[in-house]
């Protein structure tokens, strides 16, 4: 066999789609001959025909761009806060010491019980939805860049100090890169809540992208159209996970 | 291109919240000429890593000296090079790019800084690997790109602490081989900081043996095997009779180090 044609066969990626095609051929199965009812799980084959209704009566699609774009917002604004604070946390030590503890307390809380406050301050609109998928990602960026600052190598610090680098050097070329992949594990966490937090209130307040399909198509008992509207999220989620594998392997290659 | 290095009365206390304060270097005297390559070996807890770090300017707060040429040397210096024992290599960044650092934080356009890279990579023998990153390289190579990024830095002194300590014996024979090769060519001034004293044999023109805490001079061995050197040095008698002397010297010290710590987990 082709030695390119034998990698292909055995990437990761073509396992993974052989393990899904494999669950959604079993599904279909056992939801046909009724193991599972129909009323609860759609047929896969079911699932995948909505798509074109739910493009045509929804605007699926304009859906996904907006939700995505939801989640963009939140995670840009939560990049652009996140990261400075936790290297705020990182430099000086007594606002590490005493926010860190607490915004993990806050992350743990169902931050998504807010969205009242948010509604009233700021109705159903998107800036609701944005601030609400802010909360969630900004706190694991902020407390993993800290801690990605904090875990950097002294042997790599003492490296630099050896150059003669100046503060500003030592930070973007030293310090940074090598907190890379601790970061990373922030952002991952973080769009993964950004991501929940803004579906969940699109959902709960009938407004915005693809939660609000979710809802509506839970509401009329449609479950193909409710199946094949959270299949659109989790693209978002795969499409938004790939997009900061690149930017993570573009950052730090190894 | 001068070089001298001199060491005078340094001396190093670390005071833990004042409570048992530990002198690791206790008034360190020494001089090592342009061009000499001189070995501290002692047993762990001589100080050997303290002084280092005196010397390399990473502690400022010791008393004494260390001068370069008769000019007082405070913190960092642009004329001592330092390669440390740990993993230094930068994993995100190419080999060639490892070796370019210093060269970049100092301004040098692009261009220019990676054919230097380039010059000092060949020298190490690292050719071929300059687009591989460190995880795609073997201890031993890594520790030459770190060798390689601190010669490009063009340091008159270069100060290593146990470079090859990690590395297997027989690959630690053959990087000194390729240090020797390095320091003929370049005759810059090299303090090697070890605990293995057949390294310290094979490469050096001088040993100088440390005693355990506090961390002084015990005595000076001067090392007059014949040189160009290599590791093939280590088959003669002469060799043998080197390590035996120093393993003399150190015998005792070790057993003090040994006894103090055993001591201590024993208090725990």
């Amino acid at each position: 066999m082709n030695r390119k044609v034998k990698k292909i066969l055995t990437s990761p990626t073509l396992a993974g789609l052989a393990a899904l095609a494999l669950f959604a051929g079993v599904l279909e199965i056992a939801v046909a001959t009724d193991v599972i009812p129909q009323l609860i799980v759609a047929r896969p084959s079911d699932t995948f025909m909505a798509f074109p209704e739910l493009q045509k009566e929804m605007h699926l699609f304009g859906a996904f761009w907006e939700t995505l774009g939801m989640c963009a917002a939140a995670t840009g604004l939560a990049l652009l806060i996140g990261i400075p604070f936790g290297y705020l946390m990182y430099r000086d030590d007594l606002i590490g010491r005493a926010y860190e503890g607490w915004l993990a307390a806050a992350f743990a809380a169902p931050t998504v019980l807010l969205y009242p406050l948010f509604l009233v301050m700021f109705g159903r609109s998107h800036m609701t939805l944005i601030l609400m998928g802010f909360i969630p990602g900004a706190i694991p960026i902020a407390i993993q860049c800290r801690q990605g600052l904090l875990g950097v190598s002294p042997t790599l610090l003492n490296v630099g100090r050896s150059f003669n680098v100046t503060e500003r050097e030592m930070f973007w070329k030293i310090q940074l890169p090598a907190a890379v992949p601790t970061i990373f594990t922030g952002i991952r966490i973080g769009v993964m809540y950004t991501l929940v937090n803004i579906v969940a209130i699109e959902y709960l307040i009938d407004f915005g992208g693809l939660g609000r399909i979710v809802s509506e198509m839970y509401f009329r008992f449609d479950s193909p159209g409710t199946y094949a509207s959270i299949l659109a999220v989790v693209a978002v989620s795969v499409l938004f996970y790939w997009c900061f594998g690149r930017v993570e392997r573009w950052l730090r290659p190894v | 291109m001068s070089g001298t290095l001199e060491i005078s009365n340094v001396s190093k206390t670390y005071d833990a919240g004042g409570e048992n304060p530990v002198k690791a270097l206790d008034k360190v005297s020494l001089t090592v000429n342009q061009g000499e390559f001189v070995s501290i070996i002692g047993p762990s807890g001589c100080g050997k890593s303290t002084l280092f770090n005196v010397i390399g300017g990473l502690i400022p707060d010791y008393t004494g000296e260390v001068t370069i040429d008769g000019h007082r040397i405070d913190g960092t210096h642009r004329d001592v090079g330092v390669v440390f024992q740990e993993e230094s290599t930068f994993p995100w960044r190419t080999t060639l790019n490892n070796v370019a650092f210093p060269l970049e934080v100092q301004g040098m356009a692009r261009e220019a800084r990676e054919a230097k890279a380039r010059e000092f990579i060949k020298l190490v023998g690292l050719e071929g690997f300059e687009n591989h990153f460190p995880a795609q390289l073997s201890g031993g190579m890594k520790q030459r790109t770190a060798v390689a990024r601190t010669l490009a830095y063009e340091p008159r002194i270069m100060l290593m602490d146990e470079p090859f300590g990690a590395l297997d014996e027989q690959t630690r024979l053959l990087l000194g081989d390729k240090l020797l090769e390095i320091w003929s060519t370049l005759k810059q001034t090299m303090l090697l900081i070890t605990h293995n004293i057949t390294e310290a044999v094979q490469l050096s023109d001088r040993v100088v043996v440390m005693s355990y805490r506090p961390g002084r001079i015990k005595r000076v061995i001067d090392i007059e095997l014949p040189r160009p050197r290599s590791s093939e040095v280590i088959t003669t008698a002469e060799f043998g009779h080197y390590v035996g002397d120093i393993w003399n010297e150190l015998r005792e010290e070790a057993s003090r180090g040994m006894a103090d710590a055993e001591e201590k987990l024993a208090a725990r």
